[in-house]
């Protein structure tokens, strides 16, 4: 049920949700809620359904059974996996950002007024003096704030992200991170999947365990436990403290039985 | 003087003026939808539908509607049906492409073989005539080409957004599936306003040639737009002219224009990049 707008009203809302392409379900009674101002990281291995769940919060994929609310005017953008953007489409990075206020009758060119709030979305990523180049001749953290300035210039009160930190180095994904922190703490609400659990997952408020079904979810320290782990990525898997942190490993003992059966 | 006077010559004539007309408006309606044929990776398509349309104009003959009406129909339900069977199965769209057109064609060259050319029009249809453009054909073009102008300029956005990045577009509320549909009616729309010149052989090269030069010499979507406009124009303009005093046929020389440009613009298109991203990037 969707709240009022308020204290820690909810803006999304998934009960019981099943989808499938075909014959095979790809999530299985799925609950899943998005709280105003949250920041959730959905994890879960290679097929899990996480992309899937996405277009099912945002309403692009029709659902099984179960029901999908949205409070109503919300508005919603998605940043997606730098491996899926066609990086030879003629678009530089004001187009790429300007083509984002799509809806309703607009100019074809961007407009003065629009072009001064491009500028300040780009300033505000830390891509001022950027916006006449092409979306390829940028660093891979650019790469990925544009799409996030896209998606900011729809206004979006609630910004998903398909594996924001895929393919970046260490120095880079911390950026992300540390941006988007910033962005959830100026009050967007924010959902993203990742495969990096220590990286990304772990330092994130609230992370959700997907294969399928919802596995766990709450906080990385409730979440991040051997039993969910192994129930969500169908392999044992060990937490060690270091620093204060907690670090998530592959089974040492699981390791080295595999290789020592493979070497024998 | 007398090279002038020889150059101007043909404008006496108004099967000339027509065909000059709908050439330039052709070239430059076929660089600006070519544009987002291109970047879609569909650029078999131009050549699929023409041919595709050559089976609706038979069909149109045997049961005795307008041609044209009947044709232009044809391949609007070809280019929907196309766009129907890439998103419902998991087949590339040049396999549909291939598949859907060429049966078409087949269809109506199997018409036209055993009932006969429905008009005298058909031989036109396949190779293009100059000599056959009429009055009716210029306002067809211009019709048409507002009707682009329209339905690019109102949903310019749209169009940007669903051809780059189609899963944002439609998550973001755009309504990908009628932006597809009207793109395909006006693709179909083009084919067969243009088809009268170019012919059926050759009207996938004005689709893609003006499209493919302006993409390499620009970085930006809206200059390219603009860029192969302009070239598709101009190939037009220059290959119809060019056909008149060469006495060869109207599409082969605008096509051969436009691979002038294309020729150019590889040999040069680089360094005219580099220093339009110097430029850019100093802004």
């Amino acid at each position: 049920m969707i709240s009022q707008r308020g204290a820690a009203s909810t803006v999304i809302a998934a009960n019981n949700v099943t989808v499938s392409y075909g014959a095979e379900p790809v999530l299985i009674d799925v609950d899943f809620d998005i709280a105003d101002g949250e920041m959730i990281g959905i994890v879960g291995p290679s097929g899990s359904g996480k992309s899937t769940l996405i277009k099912v919060l945002l309403g692009s994929v029709p659902v099984r059974s179960g029901k999908v609310d949205r409070r109503p005017g919300l508005a919603v953008g998605l940043v997606p996996q730098v491996e899926h953007i066609d990086w030879s489409f003629p678009v530089t990075v004001a187009e790429c950002v300007g083509m984002a206020r799509a809806r309703g009758l607009r100019t074809p060119w961007i407009t003065k007024a629009e072009r001064v709030e491009i500028h300040s979305v780009l300033d505000r990523l830390g891509l001022n003096g950027l916006a006449n180049r092409h979306i390829r001749d940028l660093s891979g953290g650019q790469q990925q704030r544009v799409f996030l300035a896209r998606a900011l210039f729809t206004k979006a009160e609630v910004i998903f992200l398909d594996e924001p930190t895929s393919g970046l180095d260490v120095k880079t994904r911390h950026e992300v991170l540390h941006l988007l922190d910033e962005l959830n703490r100026q009050g967007l609400t924010i959902v993203l999947t990742t495969h990096d659990l220590n990286g990304i997952a772990a330092h994130l408020p609230k992370i959700v365990c997907l294969n399928t079904r919802v596995i766990g979810a709450g906080a990385p320290e409730d979440v991040l436990v051997p039993d969910v782990l192994e129930r969500t990525y169908g392999s044992p898997m060990h937490i060690l403290e270091h620093g204060g942190m907690r670090v998530v490993v592959d089974s040492p003992l699981f390791l080295v039985d595999d290789i020592s059966s493979a070497s024998a | 003087m007398m090279f002038a006077a020889d150059l101007f010559k043909p404008f006496e004539f108004e099967f000339f003026r027509n065909g000059v007309i709908v050439a330039t408006l052709a070239g430059a309606l076929c660089g600006v939808v070519g544009c987002y044929v291109v970047l879609r990776n569909m650029s078999y398509i131009g050549h699929g539908l023409s041919h595709a349309i050559f089976g609706g104009y038979a069909v149109a003959g045997l049961i005795g509607i307008n041609l044209f009406l009947g044709a232009g129909a044809w391949g609007v339900i070809t280019a929907l049906a196309i766009g129907g069977i890439v998103r419902r199965r998991p087949i590339g769209s040049d396999a549909a492409i291939g598949v859907v057109t060429t049966a078409s064609f087949a269809l109506g060259l199997a018409l036209v073989q055993l009932y006969g050319s429905p008009g005298q029009n058909a031989d036109a249809l396949l190779f293009g005539n100059v000599l056959g453009v009429t009055f009716a054909d210029v306002w067809l073009i211009v019709a048409v080409s507002i009707g682009a102008a329209l339905f690019i300029g109102f949903g310019y956005r749209q169009l940007l957004f669903t051809t780059f990045d189609i899963e944002v577009a439609k998550a973001t509320g755009v309504r990908t599936g009628l932006v597809d549909g009207l793109l395909m009616v006006l693709l179909s729309a083009t084919v067969l306003a243009t088809m009268n010149v170019m012919g059926v052989t050759l009207i996938a090269a004005n689709l893609v040639v003006p499209a493919v030069v302006a993409r390499m010499l620009t970085d930006s979507f809206g200059r390219m737009l603009g860029y192969a406009g302009l070239i598709g124009a101009v190939s037009g303009f220059v290959g119809m002219n060019a056909s008149y005093h060469l006495d060869v046929a109207s599409g082969p020389t605008i096509v051969l224009t436009a691979a002038t440009f294309f020729i150019l613009a590889f040999v040069a298109g680089g360094s005219l990049r580099r220093r339009a991203a110097t430029v850019g990037h100093a802004h």
